[in-house]
């Protein structure tokens, strides 16, 4: 059992290395869908066994919204969009490699630094989270498009979605679920925006936007 | 016991120019082409050795010693790379890194000797072949460095014999893949692709272009006739028994004791291992140059991240 | 009657999206904002009891902001209507860059002001860590919309500014939020409920390395909304870019919620042990945001974005008052209402003189007092008011949190407190003086002056002007005249805050 969790998460690093790596849009999109699906999987397996049902739940709200509907929502939005499909990265592949190679040390790091008042179920789960979330801020940081923006935005969320996961918080579900319902919104609103950005502008570079400042 | 040893380099010795002859098989069979015979590079070694060479009036020692070195470098290899859960005749601690070195060695004179010529395109070759060997080079340690983290954690005492390719691959077990076996996968993958880029195969390098400008390796030995070339050839196909073996010996744990069950089922992992890169290269294409670094650090990241897996469980 | 409170303007907001008339549509949103004003008011006489075994839950420092965010509604939503009444919605010239735009549909427009004061409400009522983020998060999607409202590319570009940092940021604040249910965590499978009342009543058990770093990220997460210094870049956009009573709405409502949330966090920090570090923080933070607020006040060309960032340093200055804490716990929930009151009226005033002159840029006005005898006046004095210059109320509250910056010795951050404002009354005196006296001188003069008087009436309808002059007398009477209940009020929420 813990094996399998441990390929999970393996696996769950390695997505984000593809997000990184990926110079394609749409490759970017399904390894993120990716990313949601396991992570709809894994509640089910570090959760605490009394409460399954709830984590069945949970898993199955997950794995719909995280790994089918936001990428269809922005697989959509980039068709409608009809921009270029190539990243365009403010920062080059292979420099992205290398730092999230220097993110993923430092998550693992960190994860060991942080003293645990309670034992997480696998150890591998905190670093996971560290790392997804500073992955995501690179991400929107060093990717001038707005879709690949909303993927940092989801994948930071998803880090910090697994931090919950890594000690089964007693969250009430209610929370949870408006929590999973807010970040459905958020992807929403985001994608109707992006939608109307490649319209206005023919483009969707967010470091064009550059009207408005000081 | 010690006879089996000793029969481990002349094993490699004799069987090594077998794998380039199934690779091009492999791909024959799926293109649906006759092609080469399985045996081909031994009769172009029997060729070329009977041969004179030919040597261009700018050259000097340097283009001729190229060749002798890499051969001897990749002989001397040999003789501490185990074989599966078979030890090395002459393996000792520290000899992990003395392979590195010597690989290196290696290249450093098919480089030297590359640049000694003054051609343009040797120069490109070799440039090129340093810039990637510099992006592989690590990932090759940091996945050894991997490995022998998890052989150790089987505990077994091992003593000095952490940094010993025999004692490392000789404790790599099922028991091992069952601990960390996540991490001794992504591992693979990044041995993988070092086998891959360092052997000058697609998607890395097509050994069989005949466009100068896009080569890696071949484009190094174009200068080189006669026996020089088959020694070119034949260090070639020891380095990729090499590489081969030190993925063949992870992803077959095949530790039986008895040395005839484990070096065969060895040896039948690394020409499975050939006809894998056959397939590989018959369904893919070569890669853009400017993407080749990228899959390079993708391969360190693979392995970095193998290590902390280890370190951490 | 809780509820009452959030699903009222929940539910109105959906029929909004669906009824076809203008008048009935408008008379719905007033009739909302009435009601909702009405409850409040209710629940000032008799508090309604917790709802959700405790997670909804009005408790003193709730009731002052759901207060703020009342009135403020019902101000933007009477003037919203007068707005609606003037606006063009057919195809328009943009007046900067002469692109063609339209306006959003107005039923969508009401259906997300109504959700923006359902989501506002549910910050002030929510006690629970969770649910409060769930409501922060939801106010930020409810007033996306609303910010593109005018639709065109700057409006746009900072629609997407906003969501995107406001989200990234309170991202960060979710962390904090895990963060804070680790260190509530006291054994396996047993932790302290992450309600207000219950972590402060349990506070000794927390873990208190935990605590600190989960309340810094929920500093920087709510901080992103509350337009705290360095994470404030969202903040002068969508303010400028935004509809007048949007801007007035955000500046005076929805920062004060996020401000609510931080406080929250507060509360738990000092009923644990560790107010002293809390409040250094929030004490950096404040004087940072000061800092760079005067630096862009200080010849600042679009009157709009004067206001956003004399939003920006009144948030430092709350996060100041609540860093130096005593006696200025009460000045800064005190000056937290002036500077509602003051700034929303401010920005109501702001979309006057640009209906009028149709320019943001304070160098093309002049005259407003000539032209707009009511807006130009009470522009004027909305400059003194924010400023802190007597009879008004932030006067007060300034001086408040000042006397008890000196009481506490810290004679530094007095001086600096001081200065600041200073250069910021010098950066602001010197636009909106500008825009007030002159002649006024319009681009188009002579030929179309007649066109231009028309142009001014429009922009003094009666329900431009009400809602205005009444926050700004507001402002006034609570520079001269405290009410005591109100007094209370902030006394007991300062204590629920100090502990």
């Amino acid at each position: 059992m813990n094996l399998f969790t441990d390929v999970v998460i393996a696996v769950l690093i390695l997505t984000n290395l593809r997000l990184i790596a990926s110079s394609r849009i749409s490759a970017c999109i399904y390894a993120v869908a990716c990313q949601g699906v396991l992570l709809g999987v894994l509640p089910l397996l570090v959760g605490s066994s009394h409460l399954m049902v709830r984590a069945c739940a949970l898993s199955g709200v997950t794995v719909m919204l995280k790994g089918f509907f936001f990428p269809w929502l922005l697989l959509r939005a980039l068709k409608s969009a009809n921009v270029r499909r190539e990243m365009e990265p403010l920062v080059g592949y292979t420099s992205s490699l290398m730092i999230g190679a220097l993110l993923l040390a430092t998550a693992m790091w960190f994860g060991r630094q942080l003293p645990l008042p309670v034992p997480a179920h696998s150890p591998m789960v905190l670093p996971l989270a560290m790392f997804n979330i500073m992955v995501g801020l690179f991400v929107i940081v060093s990717r001038a498009k707005a879709i690949t923006q909303v993927l940092g935005y989801l994948v930071m969320e998803n880090g910090i979605y697994a931090f919950g996961l890594a000690f089964a918080l007693s969250e009430p579900s209610l929370v949870e679920l408006g929590i999973l319902l807010d970040a459905f919104m958020a992807v929403f609103v985001m994608g109707i925006t992006i939608f109307h950005i490649s319209r206005e502008f023919d483009h969707m570079d967010t470091d064009r936007l550059t009207a408005l400042r000081d | 016991m010690n006879f089996g040893r000793l029969a481990l380099p002349v094993l490699a010795l004799a069987l090594a120019p077998l794998l380039p002859g199934i690779i091009n098989r492999t791909k024959a069979v799926i293109g649906g082409r006759d092609g080469q015979p399985l045996l081909q590079l031994y009769y172009d070694l029997a060729k070329l050795v009977r041969k004179g060479a030919v040597y261009s009036h700018t050259t000097s020692w340097v283009f001729r010693a190229g060749p002798v070195v890499g051969l001897v470098s990749a002989v001397a290899v040999l003789a501490v790379l185990p074989l599966g859960g078979t030890s090395a005749p002459a393996g000792f601690s520290g000899d992990l890194i003395f392979m590195a070195y010597m690989l290196g060695l290696m290249r450093f004179f098919t480089v030297i000797a590359a640049l000694d010529t003054g051609s343009a395109f040797e120069g490109m070759g070799a440039s090129r072949e340093v810039q990637f060997s510099a992006l592989a080079e690590p990932v090759l340690l940091m996945a050894l460095a991997a490995l022998s983290l998890a052989a150790r954690g089987s505990g077994a005492s091992l003593g000095g014999g952490l940094f010993s390719l025999s004692a490392i691959y000789s404790h790599l077990s099922i028991s091992t893949w069952m601990r960390s076996g996540p991490a001794l996968l992504l591992v693979a993958g990044a041995l993988w692709v070092v086998f891959l880029a360092e052997n000058s195969r697609i998607p890395f390098d097509d050994p069989n272009t005949h466009l100068e400008l896009t080569m890696i390796h071949e484009v190094m030995v174009l200068d080189h006739s006669g026996p020089d070339f088959a020694m070119i050839l034949y260090g070639a196909s020891l380095k990729m028994w090499i590489l081969g073996a030190l993925l063949a010996g992870l992803l077959v744990p095949v530790r039986s004791g008895n040395i005839w069950i484990d070096t065969g089922a060895c040896v039948f992992g690394l020409f499975v291992l050939a006809v894998l890169t056959g397939v590989v290269e018959s369904v893919m294409a070569r890669l853009r140059l400017t993407r080749v670094p990228q899959l390079l650090v993708s391969a360190g990241f693979l392995s970095t991240f193998a290590l902390a897996l280890i370190i951490w469980s | 009657m809780i509820l009452l409170l959030v699903f009222l303007p929940l539910v109105a907001g959906l029929a909004a999206w669906f009824i076809r008339s203008n008048r009935l549509r408008r008379l719905l949103l007033i009739a909302v904002a009435l009601i909702h004003l009405g409850l409040t008011g209710l629940a000032w006489i008799d508090r309604p009891g917790p709802v959700f075994s405790g997670w909804l839950l009005l408790d003193d420092l709730g009731l002052l902001f759901l207060s703020i965010v009342s009135v403020l509604f019902l101000a933007a939503a009477s003037y919203a209507v007068g707005y609606f009444q003037r606006e063009d919605w057919g195809k328009r010239q943009d007046f900067e860059d002469g692109f063609l735009f339209t306006n959003a549909r107005e039923a969508t427009f009401t259906c997300c002001l109504l959700f923006f004061l359902a989501t506002m409400s549910l910050v002030c009522l929510s006690q629970d860590f969770g649910l409060l983020w769930v409501a922060v998060e939801a106010t930020t999607l409810a007033s996306a919309p609303l910010i593109y409202f005018h639709r065109h590319r700057r409006s746009l570009e900072a629609t997407w500014k906003y969501l995107m940092i406001c989200s990234v940021g309170i991202g960060l604040a979710l962390l904090g939020n895990f963060f804070l249910a680790v260190a509530s965590t006291i054994g396996p499978n047993e932790s302290i409920p992450m309600i207000v009342g219950s972590l402060i009543a349990n506070a000794p058990l927390l873990h208190p390395l935990w605590l600190k770093v989960a309340f810094l990220f929920l500093v920087v997460g709510y901080g992103t909304k509350l337009g705290l210094a360095p994470m404030h870049t969202w903040l002068p956009d969508a303010h400028s870019e935004a509809p007048s009573m949007v801007s007035s709405l955000l500046s005076g409502a929805l920062l004060n919620c996020a401000f609510l949330a931080v406080l929250r966090g507060l509360q738990v920090c000092t009923a644990a042990g560790q107010g002293q570090f809390a409040q250094e923080v929030l004490l950096g933070f404040g004087l940072v945001s000061m800092t760079i607020a005067a630096v862009f006040i200080v010849g600042q060309t679009d009157f709009k974005r004067m206001l956003a960032y004399s939003s920006i340093e009144h948030m430092g200055i709350l996060a100041l008052a609540v860093g130096l804490g005593g006696a200025a716990y009460f000045g800064a929930l005190f000056h937290a209402v002036n500077h509602s009151l003051t700034k929303a009226m401010l920005f109501l005033v702001a979309g006057n003189i640009l209906t009028a002159y149709k320019t943001k840029s304070a160098q093309e006005v002049r005259g407003a007092v000539k032209f707009l005898p009511i807006s130009g006046v009470l522009w004027f004095a909305g400059f003194l008011a924010i400023t802190g210059s007597p009879p008004f109320g932030p006067f007060l509250s300034e001086l408040i949190i000042l006397k008890s910056a000196l009481d506490q010795g810290r004679i530094a951050i007095a001086v600096a407190f001081l200065l600041l404002l200073s250069v910021i009354f010098i950066g602001m005196a010197a636009i909106v003086l500008r825009m007030c006296q002159g002649t006024p001188v319009l681009e188009s003069t002579g030929e179309s002056l007649q066109v231009e008087t028309s142009q001014a009436r429009r922009a003094e309808s009666a329900l431009a002007v009400i809602p205005p002059l009444a926050l700004g007398l507001g402002v006034l009477v609570l520079g001269i005249y405290l009410p005591p209940a109100l007094s209370g009020l902030i006394e007991h929420a300062a204590k629920v805050i100090g502990g």
